[in-house]
């Protein structure tokens, strides 16, 4: 559910019976696509935009059982914001399994945080990247990294950086005319020019023009720390980096 | 015209120092559009859909020294999809979603504002917008998004009549730019994704009577009434959301068609639906068919055939022939004769998975697999198409038909049946885009080749493609090209650039800082050409430094 990703839906169709696109039963990637379609222009994506309601640690007012918010789901709650979705049970149901997927523990979100934090700070991460203004611009800012991320994929990212880069991260490396070579990431691009900011956290245009070359790079620019962190410390760190939720959920 | 006609004899004296001012636009003028290009009388520049310009005072050599004139800045937070016309340097715009305003062509000031509130029960679809107004005499006509069609004095900008089109209630809104033919203003609906029964209208352009009405899906017992299955016909959708072009030579009015409804269910409406996703000629004095083509049969993609006629004169194989060239949101570029209807040459012009080619009568042969109903994963192109409203051009001299297209874009499309509810969204099912752009998302968290927009310029003669100008995020902006083999076209990143016609090059551009999002248009006050677009909110106009 990158931000890549457009759900658009068509409003109280659903009543999908016989629906022939998703599989039937708890199906927890049916329910995060239904759940960025339906849920999360009210509930915000990380679930936690409505007062009272943080969808994401699955903290409700009233539901407790996968029955209630079913219920709720289907029949939205009288008198309140929540309007009806007239979903099936079968859709209600996959959208309860992704919420529930969320807060499954998990060796990798049932660590410490305080110790994570101390990891974080004295293994080198600030190194490249930052969190509350402090750490590097080089790499992806954290700040908010726990609203935009699940726990099992915090942990592959720390133990095996190249599995996924998304484009946004990829190294970039260019050559001008005149010799020089700039590395770093691109944060913005047309069709003519780059917007990167570089090693030294320099904001820099780049116009295609007066590169002689450039390229990006799939690997990541941060190394892997399987081996060098005890499966306990990844624990910690990942679960430090889920408390750094959005700034105006928390 | 009460007061032309007071004003008279000092009019005349006038004329004879300064150019005349508020002359009357008659319909002779319009169908001769080309002739006087210093003006900008139809939504497309003439009644041909070419959106070319005679105008050659701006050129491929001299483009570099384009400088802003004037900008205007829009009242609106919505998408400025407005064409504007120049009439004897006054320009006439709407700003979104329904206000008219004229303006000098010159400076950019403004005289007058006509305001208009479309009633709270409007609910187009895919933004409160509009794309301009049509001029006959001194009478300025605007389609409303509550379905309404309102006369307006270009002088003074006060309204003459105002008649209801369609129930706004119901979905039925519009947001075209109407077309004048002869003395009647004709228009067009939307509503395709609110189970609105479409239809093309033509309208008394002095009185706003009804003078004749086509209905976009056959009503029990007329011809075509069979390509729908059951009672699907009575929400089938098959609106028509853009400006159609005419043939004065057929007397043939053309307009395209939008997507049947609902949009990805297909197994409740049986048949081909005509004439959904069709190009339909309808004699312009009655309404009545003379033929059609149908691009998308029976279409579970949202595939609108909206798209503006192009109309070119052309040796066509040995003999001349009067040709219509039309880029189709579903990937395929299509040559037909536009006095019969008949399909002549069609090939993609961009990715297209959903079918894997056309047959010899231009029908798609399709991949039953790649259908919503199969849970379609990666169709391309995805929904909002391969091009879409966004205004093509066609250039004469070079020959070459200009596509303002999207490639490498797709979606994922799962099917659900769907049950009619007034004015409520009639879709049947949902999909996922992909590539859908920077702007969409405002991030970079997509590849250089996962959705580009692109200017395609292909052979009208062959679909063979020529040249083209990739772009790194999509475009929503339409082309205009001119005599002097210079193209211009906007993005959603917010550049507007000068192409050469004829390869491609770029000549010249401007960083305008906001989507681009209509058809560039050019005019000519006091011996200056103007090139107009707007960018975000505002309206830009550019000519050469003195």
């Amino acid at each position: 559910m990158r931000s890549i990703l457009i759900v658009m839906m068509g409003g109280g169709l659903l009543l999908a019976q016989e629906h022939a696109g998703f599989s039937p039963g708890q199906d927890v990637e049916a329910g995060a696509q239904l759940f960025y379609a339906d849920c999360s222009n009210c509930h915000g994506a990380d679930g936690a935009t409505v007062p009272g309601v943080d969808l994401g640690r699955n903290k409700f007012k009233t539901a407790s059982t996968d029955e209630d918010l079913i219920r709720i789901i289907i029949k939205g709650v009288p008198g309140t914001g929540m309007p009806p979705s007239n979903l099936s049970r079968e859709l209600a149901s996959n959208i309860v399994a992704y919420l529930r997927s969320l807060v499954v523990p998990t060796v990798f979100n049932n660590g410490d945080a305080k110790r994570g934090h101390d990891l974080f700070t004295s293994k080198g991460c600030t190194n490249c990247h930052r969190v509350l203004g402090t750490g590097s611009r080089t790499g992806p800012d954290l700040t908010e990294i726990g609203s935009m991320r699940k726990p099992k994929e915090l942990e592959q990212s720390i133990l095996d950086p190249d599995a996924e880069v998304t484009p946004n991260n990829r190294t970039f490396k260019a050559v001008t005319r005149d010799g020089a070579t700039i590395t770093g990431r691109v944060i913005n691009r047309d069709s003519f020019s780059f917007q990167v900011i570089d090693s030294k956290e320099r904001l820099l245009i780049l116009e295609k023009s007066d590169l002689k070359e450039f390229s990006f790079s799939d690997k990541s620019a941060m190394p892997s720390y399987d081996g060098k962190l005890q499966p306990a410390e990844v624990a910690d760190l990942v679960t430090y980096l889920m408390s750094l939720k959005r700034m105006d959920s928390k | 015209m009460k007061r032309l006609a007071w004003a008279g004899p000092l009019l005349v004296a006038a004329s004879l120092a300064v150019p005349i001012s508020f002359a009357q636009v008659s319909f002779d003028r319009i169908l001769n559009a080309s002739k006087e290009p210093q003006n900008w009388l139809t939504y497309s520049g003439n009644l041909s859909g070419q959106r070319y310009s005679e105008l050659a005072q701006i050129t491929p050599a001299n483009v570099n020294n384009l400088e802003m004139k004037w900008a205007f800045q829009a009242r609106s937070t919505e998408k400025f999809e407005t064409t504007p016309l120049v009439v004897d340097g006054k320009m006439y715009i709407t700003q979104a979603p329904n206000d008219v305003i004229a303006l000098d062509a010159a400076t950019g000031r403004t005289f007058w504002v006509f305001n208009y509130t479309p009633s709270t029960d409007a609910r187009p679809c895919c933004g409160r917008v509009n794309r301009g107004v049509a001029i006959l005499g001194n009478t300025l006509f605007m389609a409303t998004i509550d379905s309404h069609l309102i006369a307006i004095d270009a002088i003074n900008g006060h309204p003459i009549w105002n008649v209801e089109t369609g129930n706004a209630k119901a979905g039925y809104a519009m947001t075209l730019a109407p077309l004048v033919v002869k003395d009647k203003v004709i228009v067009g609906v939307a509503g395709g994704e609110y189970g609105i029964r479409g239809y093309i209208a033509a309208y008394d352009a002095k009185t706003g009577k009804e003078a004749w009405r086509f209905y976009t899906i056959p009503g029990p017992g007329e011809p075509g009434h069979e390509t729908w299955s059951g009672d699907s016909w009575m929400h089938g959708g098959a609106p028509v959301w853009m400006t159609g072009a005419y043939d004065p030579d057929a007397n043939l009015t053309y307009w395209g068609v939008g997507n049947p409804g609902p949009d990805f269910h297909g197994n409740d409406r049986g048949g081909d639906n005509l004439y959904s996703d069709c190009v339909v000629a309808l004699d312009a004095d009655t309404g009545k068919l003379k033929w059609y083509f149908q691009f998308t049969p029976h279409d579970v993609y949202d595939y609108d055939s909206v798209q503006v006629p192009v109309l070119a004169d052309m040796e066509w194989r040995g003999r001349n022939r009067k040709i219509m060239l039309w880029a189709n949101r579903n990937g395929f570029y299509y040559a037909l004769d536009r006095t019969t209807g008949e399909f002549l040459n069609g090939k993609p012009f961009s990715t297209v998975t959903w079918a894997k080619g056309l047959d010899e009568r231009g029908r798609p042969m399709r991949i039953a697999a790649n259908n919503p109903a199969s849970n379609a994963q990666k169709i391309y192109p995805g929904p909002l198409g391969a091009t879409n409203w966004y205004s093509p051009s066609y250039s004469p001299r070079t020959g070459l038909f200009y596509i303002p297209a999207w490639d490498n874009t797709h979606a994922d499309f799962q099917d659900a049946p769907a049950d009619y509810k007034e004015g409520k969204n009639y879709m049947g099912g949902i999909l996922r885009n992909y590539g859908a752009g920077i702007r969409a998302n405002e991030v970079l968290d997509r590849k250089e080749e996962d959705g580009f927009g692109v200017v395609r310029a292909i052979d009208a003669k062959t679909g063979e493609r020529k040249w083209e100008f990739k772009m790194a995020d999509l475009t929503m902006s339409g082309v205009l090209t001119t005599a002097s083999d210079l193209l211009f076209t906007g993005s959603r990143e917010g550049y507007f650039s000068a192409l050469d016609a004829r390869d491609g090059k770029l000549l010249w551009k401007v960083s305008a800082g906001g989507d681009i999002a209509m058809g560039p248009m050019t005019y000519q006050v006091n011996g200056t050409q103007y090139v107009a677009f707007a960018a975000g909110g505002s309206l830009f106009a550019f000519a050469l430094r003195p």
